[in-house]
This record gives C-alpha cells, sequence and structure tokens, in this order.
C-alpha cells in the first residue's frame, strides 16, 4: 500500500498530497512498471513530486525508506550479543561513558542504524566519503567483529551531518511556497496598476462615445489590459544572526515571489557594501557589484531591505569593518548611495520590535533608514507598504 | 500500446521515457521542465511522430488568456456584420473560434496537445485551466453548449521556471525534470544529429563544450542545442580537431564561438580567461 513509504516522503518535506499518492498506485497497478526498483524510483517521483528543488528531498526519503526495509532483516540476522561483545571490546573507556549517557547500547543500536542509512543517502547521493563506493553499505562496514569501528563510523558520521547542515546557506528560494495568505494579502496592497503594452482590451465607454460622435456607425476603441507594474528589488540578509530567522524570510519570500511580475533579489551579509550575490554557494565567485546594481535597476524600482541589522557598529560606519572582507568604504555609505537611488525604500527586521532598542546598530541602521524599519510581522508589512 | 522509447532522432532517457508512458496510459498531463534548450518542446514533437498523431501546439505568451484555449467570441466583428445586415449575425456560432483546447478535445484521433512555457502567462492562467484539464470539458456560455473530449488528449506542458506554478494546477500533473545530459548521453544525441562526424572532432567539441559550462557567471551556459548549432558551423567550415585542441591549450576563444555564446559579457569572460591561461602557461 506504500503508505508507510508516503508518510516518508512526506516527513522529508516533500509536500504531496494523496491524490497523488492515489495516483501512484494507479500507475503501479496499470503495470507500468514490474519488479524494478529504478522504475518504481522514477514513478514514485514522476507521481509525487512536483518541483525539481524537492528531488534532493525525495532521494534521501527513498534511500532512508528502503534501507530501511533492508536493515530490519540484516540486522536481526546478527546475534544481539555478537555485536555487543566487540562493541565493547573497542570502545574506549570514554566511550563507554558516552554510551551509558546515551541510554545503553539499545539506544547506541539505534543510532547505529540511523547512521547506517545516513551512510547509504550519501551512497545514494554519490559522496563517496567512505571510500569503497559500489560495495553495498553493509559490505562497508563489515560485520564481521573486527570490522565494526564505532568510534570511526560516529566521527564519520558526525561529518556527514555536518555537510547536511550546510544548508544554513542554501537559497531561499529553493524553499516551499508555505502559503501563507495573510502576507501575500499584505502584498497585495503594494499593487500600482497600469495601463501599459498593446492596445488589447475593448474601451467601451470610449467605443460608446466615439460611435455616436460618428452617428451611430460602430467606431471601435482598444486600450492596454491594466496589469501590476511595480517593480521590487529586495535585499536579503543571510548567515550569521539572521539563521533564526530563515523561516520567516522563506514565508516572504515565497509570498513575494508569487506575488510581483518585476521582482529582482539579492543577498547580502549584515551590511550593504560594494557587492551583493545571487546564490548563497557561489557568493565569493559570482559577487554582483552594487554599482551595477544601481545602474542597472532604474528608480522607479522599490527597495526592500530584509535583515536584523544586529552587527557591530563598525561593521556600518568604518571603512574596514566588515566581518568578511576589507571594505573600502564603510557600509553607511553604500546604503545612503541605495537610499539615494531608490527614494522608495523600507527595511524589513525580523527582531521583535522590543528588542530595537538594545542594540545600537538597529538605532544607527533606522536613522540612514530615516526610520523606515519596521518589524517582520504581517502587521508591519502592511505598514511598510503604506510607506513605499 | 507501443512504448515511447529514443528514435533515430531524439535520445530520451529511460526516466524520461517512463514518464511520458506513464502520462500517457494514465492520461493525466506531464509538466516537464528544464534548462532551455534540451529538448522538452522536441519531445512533443517527437511524441506525436511516434504515435502517428497529430500535434497541436499552444504557445503561451505573457498575454494569453486560458479562455483563448477553449473558444474566442469575436463580438465586435458581429456588431459590425449586423450594420452591414449580413445573414451570418443571426447564428451566434459563426463567431466562436475554437481554441486549442477545444481543436484537442474533438479530435478524431487521439492527439498530443503541447502547452508550451506555461510560465510566461499570468499567475493566475494555470489555475483557470484546472477544470478543464482534469474533467476535460468545458461550457461555451454563448451557445450553451457543453464540449466533452471524444477521448482525453495527451497533454506536454512544459515550463522554464520563470513563474511558480499553483499546487493544485501540480496535483493534476506529472512532473519530470530533464536534467542536462552527461558526457556519453550527450555523444549520443550529436551522433544522432550527425551520423557522420569525426571521433576526435566529436570529443574533442564535447571537451570544450564542458568546459565552457563549467566557467562560472556566465549569463547564459550553452545547452544541447547549442552544441548542435556550433557542430554543424565546426562541420560547415570544416575545422580540424587538431585546432579545436591548439586554441584550447593555448586559450583563445573557440572557433565560431557566437553559436556557443550568446551573450557579449559572455564572450569578453571567456576572453578573460583564455588570456589568463595563456599567461600562465608561458
Amino acid at each position: 500500500m506504500l503508505i508507510q513509504f508516503f508518510l516518508k516522503v512526506r516527513d522529508y518535506g516533500v509536500p504531496a498530497s494523496i491524490t497523488e499518492l492515489l495516483d501512484l498506485l494507479g500507475a503501479l497497478e496499470s503495470q507500468i512498471v514490474f519488479a524494478d526498483i529504478e522504475a518504481f524510483y522514477s514513478l514514485a517521483r514522476l507521481t509525487l513530486v512536483k518541483d525539481e528543488t524537492y528531488y534532493d528531498r525525495f532521494d534521501r526519503a527513498f534511500a532512508d525508506y528502503f534501507e530501511g526495509v533492508n536493515e530490519v532483516d540484516i540486522a536481526q540476522s546478527i546475534p544481539a550479543e555478537w555485536l555487543e561483545r566487540s562493541l565493547q571490546r573497542q570502545l574506549s573507556e570514554e566511550e563507554k561513558a558516552k554510551l551509558q549517557s546515551l541510554g545503553g547500547l539499545e539506544a547506541l543500536l539505534d543510532q547505529f542504524r540511523e547512521r547506517l542509512a545516513e551512510q547509504q543517502k550519501r551512497h545514494a547521493g554519490g559522496n563517496k566519503w567512505i571510500g569503497t563506493g559500489g560495495t553495498s553499505p553493509f559490505g562497508a562496514y563489515g560485520f564481521h567483529p573486527e570490522g565494526i569501528r564505532i568510534g570511526q563510523e560516529g566521527s564519520n558520521a558526525r561529518r556527514a551531518v555536518k555537510v547536511w547542515d550546510k544548508r544554513e546557506f542554501k537559497d531561499l528560494d529553493s524553499d516551499e511556497e508555505l502559503n501563507n495568505r495573510t502576507i501575500k494579502l499584505a502584498l497585495r496592497k503594494l499593487r500600482r496598476f497600469a495601463r501599459t503594452g498593446a492596445a488589447t482590451e475593448l474601451d467601451l465607454s470610449e467605443t460608446i462615445r466615439a460611435t455616436s460622435r460618428q452617428g451611430g456607425l460602430l467606431d471601435l476603441r482598444y486600450q492596454p489590459e491594466r496589469h501590476n507594474a511595480v517593480k521590487v528589488l529586495i535585499l536579503f540578509d543571510v548567515g550569521g544572526s539572521m539563521d533564526d530567522y530563515i523561516y520567516e524570510c522563506q514565508q516572504l519570500f515565497a509570498a513575494v515571489r508569487s506575488e510581483f511580475k518585476h521582482l529582482e533579489f539579492f543577498y547580502f551579509h549584515n551590511c550593504i557594501y560594494e557587492g551583493v550575490w545571487k546564490t548563497n554557494q557561489r557568493r565569493q565567485q559570482e559577487q554582483f557589484s552594487v554599482f551595477d546594481l544601481l545602474h542597472t535597476y532604474g528608480s522607479d524600482y522599490k527597495l526592500i531591505l530584509v535583515g536584523d541589522a544586529t552587527m557591530g557598529p563598525y561593521e556600518i560606519a568604518y571603512p574596514g569593518g566588515s566581518v568578511e572582507h576589507w571594505n573600502e568604504e564603510p557600509g553607511q555609505v553604500w546604503l545612503e548611495r541605495l537610499l539615494d537611488q531608490y527614494p522608495k525604500a523600507i527595511w524589513l527586521n525580523p527582531q521583535p520590535q522590543a528588542h530595537w532598542r538594545y542594540y545600537h546598530s538597529i538605532d544607527m541602521i533606522r536613522q540612514i533608514m530615516h526610520g523606515r524599519m519596521f518589524p517582520l510581522t504581517v502587521h508591519g508589512i502592511t505598514d511598510a507598504i503604506e510607506q513605499l | 500500446m507501443t512504448r515511447f522509447t529514443s528514435t533515430e532522432r531524439y535520445i530520451v532517457s529511460s526516466e524520461l521515457a517512463l514518464a511520458v508512458n506513464a502520462a500517457v496510459t494514465l492520461e493525466k498531463p506531464l509538466l516537464i521542465k528544464g534548462e532551455p534548450g534540451t529538448g522538452k518542446t522536441r519531445l512533443a514533437e517527437e511524441l506525436a511522430a511516434s504515435l502517428g498523431t497529430n500535434l497541436l501546439r499552444w504557445h503561451i505568451k505573457s498575454t494569453t488568456k486560458a479562455q483563448q484555449g477553449l473558444y474566442e467570441y469575436d463580438a465586435v466583428s458581429r456588431l459590425r456584420d449586423s450594420q452591414l445586415g449580413s445573414d451570418k449575425v443571426h447564428d451566434i456560432g459563426n463567431y466562436i473560434k475554437p481554441g486549442k483546447l477545444w481543436d484537442a478535445f474533438s479530435a478524431v484521433k487521439r492527439p498530443v496537445l503541447l502547452i508550451d512555457e506555461i510560465d510566461k502567462a499570468d499567475i493566475e492562467f494555470p489555475n483557470d485551466l484546472l477544470h478543464e484539464l482534469d474533467q476535460m470539458e468545458f461550457h461555451v456560455y454563448e451557445t450553451g453548449e457543453q464540449v466533452v473530449a471524444q477521448q482525453r488528449p495527451i497533454v506536454i506542458i512544459t515550463s522554464n521556471n520563470e513563474k511558480e506554478l499553483p499546487d493544485a494546477f501540480l496535483r493534476r500533473c506529472f512532473f519530470h525534470y530533464i536534467r542536462f545530459p552527461d558526457e556519453s548521453t550527450l555523444a549520443d544525441i550529436v551522433r544522432v544529429h550527425f551520423p557522420t562526424i569525426r571521433k576526435d572532432l566529436l570529443s574533442q567539441a564535447l571537451e570544450v563544450f564542458f568546459e565552457l559550462r563549467d566557467v562560472p557567471n556566465l549569463k547564459k551556459k550553452p545547452s544541447t542545442s547549442e552544441l548542435l548549432d556550433w557542430l554543424k558551423l565546426l562541420l560547415a567550415e570544416s575545422i580540424s580537431p587538431a585546432d579545436l585542441k591548439e586554441k584550447q591549450s593555448n586559450g583563445g576563444l573557440m572557433p565560431m564561438f557566437g553559436a556557443l555564446l550568446k551573450n557579449e559579457q559572455d564572450v569578453e569572460l571567456v576572453e578573460k580567461l583564455a588570456f589568463m591561461t595563456r599567461r600562465q602557461g608561458r
């Protein structure tokens, strides 16, 4: 029935629905694939995943689930005491103490299995960090008593977890649309309708007027359609203290992206300096100069800065203050340049407003922004939009 | 039912073939995404050819409305005709122009309907088509007619990811992302298009091509269609693999670079890189 599998996929954050599960079952029933795990993988991905940004999560869920299936058999076929003894033989005193604190061998074994699953995932991902690519994960570990080296396994797994955790710098746009209607509704106020482009819509009142002027002879008048012509430029602060607010930023980003047609976004760290970037992985290689930014996007763009503005005051006020590189000019100068170009600008701050007065840097940024700093709440966004 | 596989003219991965077959069998729309130039549109053409049926293309533009795919009521010409006293005016059906979906629904043989670049349209566009694609029927208000599909057409939808598509729409589709082909698949694809190409030229060209794709900061990465254009030029100018290699190792722009690089900033960037390798080589 694949219910467990379906739940696992959802656990990993792939937004699959029951309709899609039924699709998958329907596909299996019509025997498009038969007894072929790879084809099943493709089919399940085809029906359950609707965006390539979720492929990675699906891969992990898939590996996890099917490793779980295999693992039960193998784990049961190994005598428990046999494992136990070999484990204890290899554990140092320190590790034994740690073992106790982890809740005994039972728990450790569970953890061991978990890590096993993790290892399999890595294999599936193509990162052959164990160095025995091609062999089965179980072979790689070796269930021969001498083969289990928990210490080493542990550290390897930790390293893997670290790679996993690297996702803190992942791009916000690859994340899910959180369907926060309230934010969208707030943003909806930011609409400037303008009639631009080709005249395709029948202008009824003008047609009637023109027709009667001609004494009843039909004279058709057209007008261009109405579009939301607002242009938005968003700069996101990423990394460091912003990690706590990733969720809020994702929500905002998802809402913004589906709401505006003319939308440009960039990332920065803590304060604006001479460069911003589009993808976080390649932030060093693919910097986009702020001068280019100023020249590329006209002053009719509305500027939204998202950041907690929590940093050392010198990061704003002094040259060389940046935590990441040597900046020739202080962040303040760059901020003011931006504000000169984009008179319609606001700063959204995910920090709760009550905490603002404890940070000197927030005060400084607020002054630079002439007070146009708003908390990243639905209410704050509504207020901010009014400023634009 | 015949299964869709690679033809002499078009190479499909097994995953994509499975996706197409599943969509055909289960009568679901298939949403295809992927880098520009990876053959999304070609897929629909080849599928129609292999099934021996008609391909109906509906190219979406930023001004396209969902209604245009169903039918259009030309009120303006009816008004005109009424002034001129034409007899046509009494039958409203004369002013209803069926759209692509209507064509697809009423086709005798199960057609392939290609909805090309759906992301170009307005955000609401996919939502407006939900019912029509799900039930394969719609109502013509002007005549009171109910258009029901004779048989469910095979629907292929392509997207370039310019806009996110609404969830409700995605739920009703199968989804496949065409990955950029690896070197061996790409070599297969090239051989399909240029059966007589020399092996050494091909491998040299592919090397240059993949090296170029790896250059960071390119505004537009060259893709399969660019590679094919470029190879065509190389063959037409009969450039030898040795020439190609020499340029590559000496650090110069590849011959006929215009086919691969579509942006003057990209050309500049590659030139700069080439200059740097030349200097290092010295």
